[in-house]
């Protein structure tokens, strides 16, 4: 099926499921349906490992009755499951209890033009051409170095999803759009212990991946750049975080100027509209649509129009991330980010990674951070990390096992230089950044 | 446990009118092509949460997913695919798709059934029918007003009862016909305290596989209260908290919950995929000395009751209490089918998968450090400059070089054999095969975590159990900034 006559399936289940919730006695309701499809190919050891095919569509729905609410989800979309599935919303609703913020958002709020943003590009590679691919990505990588002693794998997986949302108010849009992606992970070794890495590329258009042998070799260079760490000292040190790194380190930014955070008083950032919560260079802004991004939209979850923006500005939070039920809660208007925020980009100065470092002169690049432990209610930051120790501005030998720790408001105002080597392998563009000074632990 | 069977079969073949030639016909089908193993494995699970925010129950979610997963099984190579509707055509298609995988080899065998039977360690009662809606909503109610009560630093009360009920049957060429039926609940609190500008939060809960009575019947808020006064404690600890020390020092691990460490730092590694690869840094030691000699490491699917527990893993192969590690020494992995044959060992009944849509793999169920002769209280006087880690938030491994760590959400300086001030914003990072050898005393008071445990691999989570005694390391990195 071609995707406008999948769009127009699943726009006619919307209608259908929004009727049986009208019939059924709901005030008002909105309805996501989504249908996806996929292969995955894992090849380890020079030979096939997986092959996956992914196939599932499946609903949700969330009742008004009043101010009252209900949600159910089914992977069933027979007319049968549709009735069952809308009535056990309808049942929820019955128990709990009115909220004056409940609701759809505000109608003319809805997205009225969507933008075509360029997002479905299939893969025309037949199954055997995309195990090929795997193949000979695992094995540049095996045959890189001598070092290289074991692999976990190469993975190349493909997927289409198609999103329809609809409400009460005659809103209905879909978003469809593919995914495509190579990743290879090996080990290296020697006298000391295993290393373990891995490289991948992703993009909306098959054309826009890097080429599966640079993957490879990537893949292999980082293992065994992880070869021969030495401990450090503990101490107060500049840490320079790499652009995968860096990406999550605004995604914490993002989390705690998130609606469901703020009006749940479970921010450090509670209050701080308007205030001063990075240096002064930073601003992070906001781009729903840019063509073939990997998290371009045109409406939110709430069907609003999405717009571009600055959440922050010269170091600044001018907007928050809401959607409408978090901005009622607030008492303010929603920022059509029901759902999470789109593409987001880094805007500062940005210098070449190598004079980050020279500016640096003695500290961390971290390639690696494990365990969850940044708080975003209190703001403590403290985490495990890997990477390179810098001296004199040059790369001295790896690192592991260590912690870095801060605090998130100390972090963000201590950003004294990003790089220029933006990463656009998520929603989030970024290149490295460089922290004043975090307490590092060994 | 063939009366799980029947149950499982009407609940998950009848609405399709399948019928057990249809799915004999079915793994018939995929062994067309000379495959070595066939698998179909159905599920249903119906789902449902209430949630208590600003003092009113105001969400409310139901799910049923259903569906089957298809498995054809070639040397080390997996087809797989899957349907969410369990019907004929369905079935057809992705047994087609999963089976594309062989091109040679196996003998396409298919062995007569064989019905499984377990002694069941849960009742498989459906918690969500337990008790009516009212009852659920008016306990989180309640919930809000006593939390406020205890304490007017209370600021947020956020609590969620939730329940799940899943019913499987997996039918295989190796003659497996198994079913089983799984009942899951879970209530936790979180609250957020403000002082002076300052914001802390702190967490309780539980569940277990059973339904809600353990919460809702006889002295019903004596269980709730226990939990809410619990998160309320922890918050307000927290906010007196001063900063974690940074360095390496001697770290005491609270009895309970604590054992998430021992999940992380050796847990993970000893699952058979890892080191079957030999990606594992436990690979190939079975029989050597891996830890410190008071370590007795168990992973038991068969306690009564608990989140992690199976009477059957999702391959059926029945679940049961596999010793991984004897007083210091490796006795063996975590299998499940593929694994375990493809390393000459037999399954441990640890194949596990988060849904039908996703393959089974190697996976603990409930996993413990057995008790030592230690006394708590000669443990905590034995260290002069230590932390005391009671409560964590989630823990990571590495399994290829070892390294783990885990983020503290209550912990406590010791100081000359004193636990004194709270600490907060620590981490503690190492690497497993060495910490577990810095294991210098194991206290007498094994306890197990209260039921709130799920763990994450390659993208799909299941529920899990912890447990262990008071245990003191020597040695380990403290990631704070004082």
């Amino acid at each position: 099926m071609g995707v406008s006559g999948l769009e127009s399936d699943l726009k006619h289940l919307v209608g259908d499921i929004l009727d049986e919730a009208r019939r059924q006695g709901a005030t008002a309701a909105e309805v996501s349906v989504g249908d996806d499809e996929g292969l995955t190919i894992v090849v380890r050891q020079r030979d096939i490992e997986t092959i996956e095919f992914s196939q599932d569509r499946g609903f949700g729905i969330t009742v008004y009755a009043g101010a009252r609410k209900g949600t159910a989800t089914t992977s069933d979309s027979r007319p049968e499951a549709v009735r069952a599935t809308v009535g056990a919303a309808l049942g929820i609703a019955r128990h709990t209890e009115d909220d004056e913020c409940n609701g759809l958002a505000d109608p003319e709020r809805m997205a009225r033009d969507l933008p075509d943003l360029d997002l479905h590009h299939p893969w025309t590679m037949d199954a055997d051409a995309l195990r090929d691919l795997a193949l000979e990505t695992e094995a540049t990588a095996l045959d890189y170095d001598g070092r290289i002693v074991n692999s976990e794998g190469a993975e190349v997986a493909t997927q289409r999803s198609c999103r329809v949302y609809g409400n009460s108010h005659g809103f209905v849009g879909a978003v469809t759009g593919t995914r495509h992606s190579v990743h290879c992970a090996v080990v290296a070794g020697d006298d000391a212990g295993m290393e373990r890495d891995q490289f991948y590329s992703i993009a909306r258009d098959p054309e826009n991946l890097d080429s599966h042998v640079s993957i490879g070799e990537e893949a292999a260079r980082r293992a065994l750049a992880r070869l021969g760490t030495k401990p450090i000292r503990t101490g107060n040190w500049p840490v320079l975080f790499s652009p995968r790194m860096a990406a999550g380190l605004i995604g914490h930014l993002v989390g705690a100027i998130s609606g469901g955070a703020l009006y749940r008083r479970a921010s450090y950032l509670t209050d701080s509209l308007g205030k001063p919560v990075a240096a002064k260079g930073i601003t992070l802004a906001e781009y729903p649509h840019l063509p073939k991004g990997l998290g371009s939209a045109g409406f939110d979850g709430d069907g609003v129009a999405t717009a571009s923006k600055a959440f922050v500005h010269a170091g600044r939070l001018d907007h928050y991330v809401l959607g409408s039920y978090s901005a009622r809660r607030l008492g303010m208007q929603t920022t059509g980010n029901a759902g999470g925020v789109f593409n987001l980009r880094l805007e500062t100065d940005t210098v070449c990674p190598k004079a980050l470092m020279r500016e640096m002169g003695t500290g961390l690049v971290v390639t690696e951070l494990m365990g969850q432990g940044v708080d975003l209610v209190s703001g403590h930051y403290s985490r495990a990390a890997a990477g390179f120790w810098i001296e004199n501005g040059e790369p001295a030998f790896p690192v592991e096992k260590v912690t870095i720790a801060s605090t998130l408001n100390e972090m963000y105002h201590g950003i004294v230089a990003a790089g220029d080597d933006i990463d656009r392998r998520s929603n989030v563009h970024t290149g490295s950044i460089l922290v004043r000074s975090m307490t590092v632990a060994n | 446990m063939t009366q799980l069977i029947e149950t499982a079969k009407r609940e998950l073949w009848e609405a399709g009118e399948i019928g057990e030639r249809d799915v004999s016909r079915l793994i018939g089908r995929l062994m067309h092509r000379q495959v070595d193993a066939g698998e179909l494995f159905f599920q249903q699970r119906r789902s449902e949460s209430w949630t208590l925010e600003d003092g009113i129950v105001k969400d409310g979610a139901f799910s049923v997913d259903r569906g089957v997963g298809v498995r054809a099984v070639s040397g080390e190579k997996t087809g797989f695919a899957y349907a969410d509707d369990i019907v004929l055509p369905a079935l057809g298609k992705a047994a087609d798709a999963a089976r594309t995988i062989a091109r040679s080899g196996g003998d396409g065998s298919i062995q007569a059934y064989r019905r499984r039977e377990v002694a069941p360690r849960y009742a498989g009662t459906d918690p969500l029918a337990s008790f009516p809606e009212r009852d659920k909503v008016a306990l989180l109610g309640r919930t809000d007003a006593f939390a406020r009560s205890l304490d007017p630093l209370v600021t947020q009360v956020t609590a969620r009862l939730a329940a799940s009920f899943e019913t499987n049957l997996v039918v295989g060429s190796d003659g497996t016909f198994a079913g089983d039926v799984r009942p899951l609940v879970r209530f936790d609190v979180s609250v957020i305290v403000e002082k002076n500008g300052r914001r802390e939060r702190g967490f309780a809960g539980g569940g277990g596989r059973h339904d809600f009575s353990w919460i809702l019947s006889g002295d019903a808020d004596g269980q709730a209260r226990r939990y809410v006064r619990e998160a309320v404690r922890q918050a307000l600890t927290n906010l007196e908290a001063v900063d974690a020390p940074a360095g390496s020092m001697p770290v005491i691990l609270a009895p309970g919950w604590a054992g998430v460490l021992l999940h992380e730092a050796v847990g993970h590694g000893l699952e058979g995929d890892f080191n079957r690869k030999g990606t594992s840094a436990y690979a190939g030691r079975v029989g050597e000395k891996v830890a410190s000699e008071l370590c007795t490491v168990v992973d038991d699917a068969t306690m009564k009751d608990r989140r992690g527990s199976l009477n059957l893993d999702d391959e059926g192969t029945p679940g049961q209490r596999t010793v991984l590690i004897e007083n210091g020494v490796l006795k063996g992995y975590m299998q499940d089918k593929l694994n375990a044959r493809l390393m000459k060992a037999a399954p441990t009944g640890n194949g596990r998968r988060e849904s039908y849509a996703c393959l089974p793999m190697p996976r603990m169920t409930n996993t413990l450090l057995l008790a030592g002769e230690s006394d708590p209280g000669e443990i905590l006087a034995s260290v002069a400059d230590g932390v005391y880690a009671v409560s964590f938030g989630g823990g990571q491994v590495d399994i290829t070089s070892g390294r783990f760590v885990f983020s503290a959400t209550e912990a406590y300086r010791i100081e000359n054999g004193r636990v004194t001030r709270p600490v907060r914003g620590m981490s503690l990072v190492g690497s497993g095969p060495e910490v577990m050898t810095r294991v210098s005393m194991v206290g007498n008071d094994l306890a197990l975590d209260q039921g709130v445990g799920t763990c994450g691999k390659e993208g799909q989570s299941v529920p899990v159990g912890v447990g262990q005694p008071t245990v003191k390391i020597d040695e380990i990195t403290v990631g704070g900034t004082a």
